[in-house]
C-alpha cells in the first residue's frame, strides 16, 4: 500500500531509498551468476570442479557460484605470475605507472557498479561503499601509478621480490584488494590473490578490468577458495612473499608456515583499539567518532575502536549520549541509502557476535542496546555498549569484529595509557582532547601503529597503516607500505659462505705478550649496567681458531635471559632520550673505544689468529660505524605524508622496545658493533647474545660501555649456548623483535618461536654479509628493522 | 530547572491545531555553563558532511519533507528596493505558496500549507499587516539595526518597541558582533535580555551573524548566552554577510540548544538563514534537525528557514512529483 504525502507530512519519517542493483545484477548474468578463475588473462574453470555459493548478507539470497581453486590452480597460478614477471619488470616504471593509471580511471568510470556489487556481496551499506571504500580504491591505484613512475628514480636501491602470494579478508573486500595490488605490480612485482571466500565477487570484477585494459597475462591472478586454497599459495615455493589481512590466528599459522623459507612477509591482524576520551573533549563530536569508530561497517574493521576509554569525570555523560544515539541509528538492507548500519557478513559472523556478547553479559556487564528490533530477513545485530566491564572481562580482551564497543573509564592520563596498552593488540588507537599538548604526549605512548587524533578510521593510500604487536607487521600505504613489496639490491651480493680471513700462524705469540692475560680474568656477562655472574655457575672454555685456550665465558642460560629482559625494560632512560643525547653517549663509546684500540685488535688476532693489521682495520672500522649511527642519531627522520584530509599526518619512526639480537661468528667486534649499534640507535634496549666461538670482543666492550654514560639495562650482553639463548629470547613474550644472524635452521627456529607474540624478525636465512664492507655492514636498512612507523593523524582547524 | 519538557503556547496555527508551549524564558546568566565549551571543527565538519549522505529522502516522501520545508519559511524581503508592492506579492505568495492543482494531486489541498511568516524591514511592517489581513499568518520584522547592529542600545530597544506596536509577531534582532568577537559575555546578554523584555509577546530570534565570529567555540557560547537571555530561537545569519547559513555551523548550534533543552526543559527554535535556495538544501536542512534535534523540531514553532527564493524551486521540485516532468520556474506564480 503507498504511504500518503500526508500521512508522511504528519509522521516525516523517513522511506526506503533503495539503490539500483539492475548493473550490478547484470554483471552477475553475464558470467551466469558463476565464476571461474582468473589466470594468466583466462577465465579457467577450476581442476576440482567444486563452486560455492556467494551469499547477500541482507537478504540470505544467493548470489553467485564461485570456483573453489585447489593445488593444481594454485600451481597454474603461480606459473603464471612468475612466467609474467620478467617482461613487467623489463617495460620499466614508466609503462607499469601506466597501468596502473589505467587500472585507476577504469575503477573511477565503474565506481557505481563496484559500490552496488559490494554492498550486495558484504551487507555493508551503500553510502560506505560509495562514499569510502570504492573512493578510497581508486585514490591507492592513482597513488601507486605516481610510485610506479618514481620506482627507479626514488627507490633506486631497491628492486623487486618476484611473485606475491595476497590473501584478503572479507571485511574491505575491494579496498583490501587495492591495498594489496597497487603497491604490489607498482614496484615491478606479479600476483597472485585470493579473495575471502565469503565476498569474492568484486575482485572477479577487478579481473574483469585488468582484462579491459589490457594488463598483461599473469601479472595478476584472481583465483577463490577456502582457507585450504590460500595455504597453497602461502606453501608455494615459487611464492617471495605473502601478504595476508585477517585473523591474528591465521597470522601465526602463516608466520610459522614460512618460517626460515625466506619469504617475505606483511601481516595485517587483528586489533581491539582503544578510543580515549579525555575530559576537554568535544564529545558530541567523540559522540560520532563512537559512531564512525564501531558501527562503521557494522564493528567489522580491523581498527575498529572498540575499546571505549573515558575519563571517570564525564563518563556517566558519554553513555548517556552513546545510548541517545544509538536509538537513533538506522539498520537495514545494505543497498537503502538512508541507514548507518547493514548486515554481519555471515551466519557465522553472526553467531561469533552473539556469543561473545552473552559471554559479556554472563560475566556481569551491563548491555545497552537501542529499544527498536532488527529486520528479519537477513544477518543484523544491533549497535552495542558494554558499560560495567572490567579490564579482565572477555568482551574487553577479545576482538569480537561485530558492532559492539565495551567502555571502561580512567582516573588520571597515566592510568588511561596503561589500560589502552593493556592487550596483545597494537593496531590503531584514536584519542580526544582538544588539549594539543595532551594528545601529542599521549599519541607515541599507545602502542599502536595508527593514532587518530580526534577522528578514526581515517585512510589514505599516502599514510602507512599496520600495526604493532600481535596486530601484525607491516604497512601498507605510505613510502614505507611499498617497502613490503622491495627488496635491497644488496641484498644480491650477500654470500653462502663467510668471508675469508687471512690467518697468519705467526700470531702465536700475542696471547703470551699481552701483560693482562697474565692474571686471571673471569669474564662476565653485563645485565642491567652490572656484571652479572651466570644464574647456572658454569663457564665454557674458549679456545682460538688454532685450539689454544683463551679463557672462560658464562653458561647464560634461560634465567639468565629472564634477567636481561627484565633489565632491559626497566631501562626507560635511554628510550626517553633524544636524538642528540644518544649521539653524544654513541661518540663518547668511539672514543673510548679508540683509546682502546690495541687491546681489542689483539683480542680479534687471538680469538681468529688472523692478521694483526685486519684486526686493527676491523676496530677502526667499528669505531667508524659507531661514528656513523650517532651521526644518524638526530637524522633518521619521519615524514609528514601528503593525505587527502585536512590534517598532519606525521609518519613518526619508533622504538621497537626491547630487541634480542644474536651476533654473527664473523668478524667478533665488528659483527658484535654492526648488529648492536644500530638497534640502540633508534632507543631500543637490546639483549645480545654474542658469537659463541669468538664471545670476548663482546664481553671486552661491556667496560667500554661502563664508561660511555650509556644507561643501565640498554645494552645487555649474556654469553653461552647461541642456540639455546636464541630460542628463550624468541619465545620470551616481553621481547618485541629478534635479529639473528647464523645458519638456516636457526633463522627457522627465529620466525617460527616469534609467532606467538608476533615479533618483528630480521633473520639472514643463512646468508652471510661483509662487515666490512659498508654497503652490506650499515645503513639506514639496519635502523628501519630497530624501528617500526606510527602515523598520527592530526586534524586542524579553529 | 527541570529536564520535562514544558508546553508549549503557539500563536501560530499547523493543520488547524493550536499547541501551546511556554516560551524560553531564559535563566540567570551562568559563564560555567559554557565557560569549557570547544568545539573541534574537523569533526564537526566531518559529521556534517556525511549528515545527508546517510539519508535519502525521496519520491511522496521528498514531496511530502518539501511540503514540511515551505510551512516552515520565513518569506523573506530585505532589500533597499522594497516597497509595498512587492511587499503584498510577498504576503499574497506567503498565503498560497503551492498551486492548488499540485496539491490537489497529492490531496493535501485541505492541510492549510502556508509559510510560517513573512520577514520584512520594521518599516514595511504596515504593508505585510494589510497584505496577510484574514491569514493567521504572523509577520517577522528585522530589527535592531539589522544587518550590522552598530547603533545604541537604546535605539535598539526602540526599534522593537515600534515594530511591535505596528504588529510583527516576530523580531529578529542582530547581536553586537563586537561584544562576541571580545567575549564580552555579560554585557551580550543584557543586551539580549533587554531586547527580550521590548519584545513582550512578540518571539525574539537572535541573528549570531555567523560568518563573523571566527570559530565555531564562539558560536556556541554566544548561543548558550543568547539562549539564557530569553532567545525563542536563535538564528545564523542575517544573509548579508560573507558566508551565511552552513551545515557545520548549524549543527554547532543545534547542539547547543539540545543541552539547553535537557538542562533547563526550553525547547529553543532554530533558523538558518541566507544562501539557502534549493529544495535539496531545504531536506538535508530537515534532515540535520530529524538526525540531531528530533522530530519535535519539524514544526514552524521550532524551526525556521530564513530564505527568499527556496520556495521557488520547491515549488518546481513538486511539480515533478506529481507530473513526472521537470518544471520550469515561470509556471508558478511569483511572489
Amino acid at each position: 500500500m503507498k504511504t500518503k504525502v500526508k500521512e508522511i507530512y504528519k509522521t516525516m519519517e523517513y522511506g526506503p531509498a533503495p539503490e539500483d542493483a539492475s548493473e550490478a545484477i547484470q554483471f552477475l548474468k553475464k558470467h551466469n551468476n558463476k565464476f571461474n578463475l582468473f589466470i594468466n588473462g583466462k577465465w579457467v574453470t577450476p581442476s576440482s570442479g567444486e563452486y560455492y555459493d556467494s551469499i547477500n548478507p541482507s537478504t540470505k539470497e544467493k548470489l553467485a557460484q564461485i570456483s573453489e581453486a585447489n593445488d593444481a590452480d594454485v600451481n597454474k597460478a603461480v606459473a603464471a605470475a612468475k612466467k609474467a614477471l620478467p617482461k613487467w619488470v623489463s617495460i620499466g616504471a614508466h609503462q607499469r605507472a601506466r597501468y596502473l593509471y589505467a587500472l585507476a580511471r577504469q575503477i573511477q568510470k565503474h565506481s557505481r557498479l563496484f559500490s552496488v556489487l559490494e554492498s550486495l556481496d558484504n551487507g555493508k551499506p551503500i553510502r560506505e561503499t560509495r562514499d569510502i571504500d570504492i573512493p578510497i580504491v581508486a585514490r591507492h591505484f592513482y597513488h601507486h601509478a605516481g610510485w610506479a613512475q618514481l620506482r627507479d628514480t626514488q627507490l633506486k636501491d631497491y628492486k623487486e621480490l618476484g611473485v606475491i602470494g595476497q590473501i584478503i579478508p572479507w571485511n574491505f573486500p575491494l579496498m583490501m584488494l587495492s591495498w594489496k595490488i597497487a603497491p604490489a605490480i607498482a614496484m615491478g612485482n606479479t600476483i597472485v590473490l585470493k579473495p575471502a571466500e565469503a565476498t569474492s565477487l568484486t575482485a572477479l570484477l577487478f579481473a574483469e578490468i585488468c582484462e579491459q585494459i589490457g594488463l598483461p597475462n599473469g601479472v595478476v591472478n584472481i583465483i577463490t577458495g577456502h582457507g585450504s586454497t590460500g595455504a597453497a599459495i602461502v606453501n608455494h615455493k615459487d611464492v617471495s612473499k605473502i601478504a595476508f589481512t585477517g585473523s591474528t590466528e591465521v597470522g601465526k599459522i602463516i608466520r610459522r608456515a614460512t618460517a626460515g623459507t625466506g619469504k617475505k612477509l606483511s601481516l595485517e591482524l587483528g586489533g581491539k583499539s582503544p578510543f580515549i576520551v579525555f575530559e576537554d573533549a568535544d564529545l558530541d563530536s567523540v559522540i560520532e567518532g563512537i559512531v564512525d569508530a564501531i558501527w562503521f561497517n557494522q564493528g567489522q574493521v580491523c581498527c575498529a575502536g572498540s575499546r571505549l576509554l573515558v575519563q571517570e569525570s564525564i563518563a556517566e555523560k558519554l553513555y548517556k549520549k552513546i545510548r541517545a544515539r544509538m536509538e537513533n541509528l538506522r539498520i537495514g538492507n545494505a543497498l537503502d541509502k538512508s541507514i548507518d548500519i547493514g548486515a554481519i557478513v555471515d551466519e557465522a559472523q553472526l553467531k561469533v557476535i552473539k556469543d561473545l556478547v552473552q559471554l559479556g553479559v554472563d560475566e556481569g556487564s551491563t548491555l545497552n542496546q537501542p529499544s527498536w528490533s532488527c529486520p528479519k530477513e537477513g544477518y543484523f545485530y544491533p549497535p552495542t555498549l558494554f558499560t560495567d566491564v572490567s579490564p579482565s572481562a572477555t568482551i574487553a580482551q577479545e576482538e569480537i569484529f561485530g558492532p559492539v564497543l565495551v567502555a571502561m573509564s580512567f582516573r588520571s592520563h597515566k592510568e588511561a595509557v596503561k589500560l589502552a596498552n593493556n592487550t596483545r593488540y597494537g593496531l590503531a588507537c584514536s584519542i580526544w582532547t582538544e588539549n594539543i599538548n595532551l594528545a601529542l604526549d599521549i599519541a607515541p605512548q599507545i602502542k599502536a601503529g595508527v593514532a587518530w587524533i580526534n577522528c578514526t578510521n581515517v585512510f589514505d593510500a599516502a599514510a602507512g597503516f599496520g600495526g604493532y604487536r600481535e596486530s601484525g607487521f607491516g604497512r601498507e600505504g605510505g613510502k614505507e607500505g611499498l617497502m613490503e613489496y622491495l627488496k635491497p639490491r644488496i641484498n644480491d651480493s650477500f654470500t653462502d659462505e663467510p668471508l675469508p680471513i687471512s690467518i697468519n700462524n705467526s700470531n702465536s705469540s700475542i696471547s703470551q705478550s699481552n701483560p693482562s692475560l697474565g692474571i686471571d680474568r673471569t669474564t662476565k656477562m653485563y645485565i642491567g649496567g652490572k656484571q652479572a655472574r651466570p644464574d647456572g655457575g658454569y663457564s665454557t672454555v674458549i679456545n682460538s681458531a688454532k685450539g689454544d685456550y683463551i679463557g672462560e665465558v658464562s653458561k647464560g642460560n634461560r634465567k639468565d635471559i629472564r634477567n636481561a629482559v627484565e633489565a632491559a625494560h626497566a631501562n626507560n632512560k635511554w628510550l626517553n632520550m633524544t636524538g642528540h643525547s644518544r649521539a653524544q653517549v654513541l661518540y663518547y663509546l668511539a672514543e673510548n673505544l679508540n683509546i682502546r684500540k690495541d687491546e681489542f685488535a689483539k683480542r680479534i688476532v687471538q680469538m681468529t689468529n688472523q692478521n694483526k693489521s685486519d684486526a686493527l682495520q676491523e676496530v677502526d672500522l667499528s669505531i667508524e660505524r659507531i661514528y656513523t649511527y650517532a651521526a644518524l642519531a638526530d637524522k633518521y627522520d619521519g615524514h609528514v605524508h601528503h593525505t587527502i584530509h585536512r590534517n598532519v599526518t606525521l609518519a613518526m619512526p619508533e622504538t621497537l622496545g626491547v630487541m634480542g639480537i644474536i651476533c654473527p661468528d664473523e668478524s667478533p667486534l665488528l659483527g658484535f658493533i654492526s648488529t648492536v649499534i644500530p638497534a640502540i640507535t633508534m632507543g631500543n634496549s637490546v639483549i645480545v647474545v654474542p658469537s659463541e666461538k669468538l664471545p670476548f670482543s663482546a664481553t671486552d666492550f661491556y667496560q667500554v660501555l661502563e664508561t660511555s654514560d650509556v644507561p643501565a639495562g640498554t645494552v645487555n650482553i649474556v654469553t653461552g649456548n647461541k642456540d639455546e639463548l636464541a630460542q628463550v629470547l624468541a619465545k620470551h613474550d616481553d621481547v618485541d623483535a629478534i635479529w639473528y644472524f647464523g645458519n638456516k635452521e636457526g633463522c627457522k627456529d627465529m620466525e617460527f618461536l616469534s609467532a606467538d607474540n608476533m615479533k618483528r624478525t630480521w633473520v639472514n636465512y643463512g646468508k652471510y654479509r661483509n662487515w666490512l664492507d659498508k654497503a652490506q655492514g650499515e645503513g639506514l636498512e639496519f635502523l628501519k628493522h630497530a624501528s617500526q612507523i606510527k602515523n598520527i593523524w592530526i586534524p586542524y582547524g579553529a | 530547572m527541570t529536564n520535562s519538557d514544558k508546553k508549549t503556547k503557539s500563536y501560530i496555527s499547523t493543520n488547524h491545531a493550536v499547541i501551546l508551549h511556554d516560551r524560553n524564558e531564559g535563566i540567570p546568566f551562568d559563564a560555567n555553563l559554557f565557560k569549557d565549551i570547544n568545539i573541534n571543527r574537523s569533526a564537526v565538519e566531518r559529521r556534517a558532511s556525511t549528515l545527508a549522505k546517510r539519508r535519502s529522502v525521496k519520491k511522496q516522501w521528498q514531496a511530502a519533507w518539501l511540503l514540511k520545508a515551505i510551512s516552515c519559511i520565513d518569506l523573506t524581503t530585505l532589500s533597499g528596493d522594497d516597497t509595498q508592492g512587492n511587499v503584498l506579492r510577498l504576503c499574497a505568495k506567503a498565503k498560497s505558496p503551492v498551486r492548488l492543482d499540485v496539491l490537489k494531486a497529492m490531496e493535501m489541498q485541505d492541510e492549510n500549507i502556508q509559510v510560517a511568516a513573512v520577514c520584512v524591514y520594521h518599516n514595511l511592517i504596515k504593508d505585510a499587516v494589510k497584505g496577510l489581513k484574514g491569514s493567521s499568518i504572523p509577520i517577522a520584522a528585522v530589527s535592531t539595526g539589522f544587518p550590522a547592529g552598530n547603533i545604541p542600545l537604546k535605539e535598539k530597544i526602540r526599534q522593537i518597541e515600534i515594530s511591535v506596536a505596528a504588529g510583527a509577531k516576530e523580531i529578529d534582532i542582530v547581536l553586537s558582533r563586537n561584544l562576541v568577537l571580545n567575549s564580552n559575555w555579560k554585557a551580550l546578554y543584557n543586551e539580549v535580555s533587554a531586547c527580550r523584555k521590548a519584545c513582550g509577546d512578540a518571539h525574539m530570534k537572535t541573528i549570531l551573524a555567523t560568518g563573523e565570529i571566527p570559530t565555531y567555540t564562539k558560536v556556541a557560547k554566544a548561543s548558550w548566552v543568547c539562549m539564557m537571555a530569553g532567545a525563542d530561537f536563535i538564528k545564523t545569519s542575517t544573509g548579508k554577510e560573507p558566508v551565511n547559513a552552513t551545515i557545520p555551523v548549524s549543527l554547532v548550534m543545534i547542539r547547543t540548544i539540545r543541552e539547553y533543552h535537557e538542562l533547563t526543559g526550553y525547547k529553543v527554535g532554530f533558523k538558518p538563514a541566507g544562501g539557502i535556495s534549493k529544495a535539496k538544501q531545504a531536506v538535508n536542512w530537515l534532515v540535520l534537525i530529524k538526525e540531531e534535534l528530533g522530530n519535535d523540531w519539524l514544526t514552524p514553532d521550532l524551526f525556521r528557514f530564513g530564505a527568499s527564493s527556496l520556495l521557488g524551486d520547491i515549488e518546481r521540485q513538486l511539480e515533478h512529483f506529481v507530473t513526472g516532468r521537470y518544471s520550469a520556474s515561470f509556471r508558478h506564480p511569483m511572489a
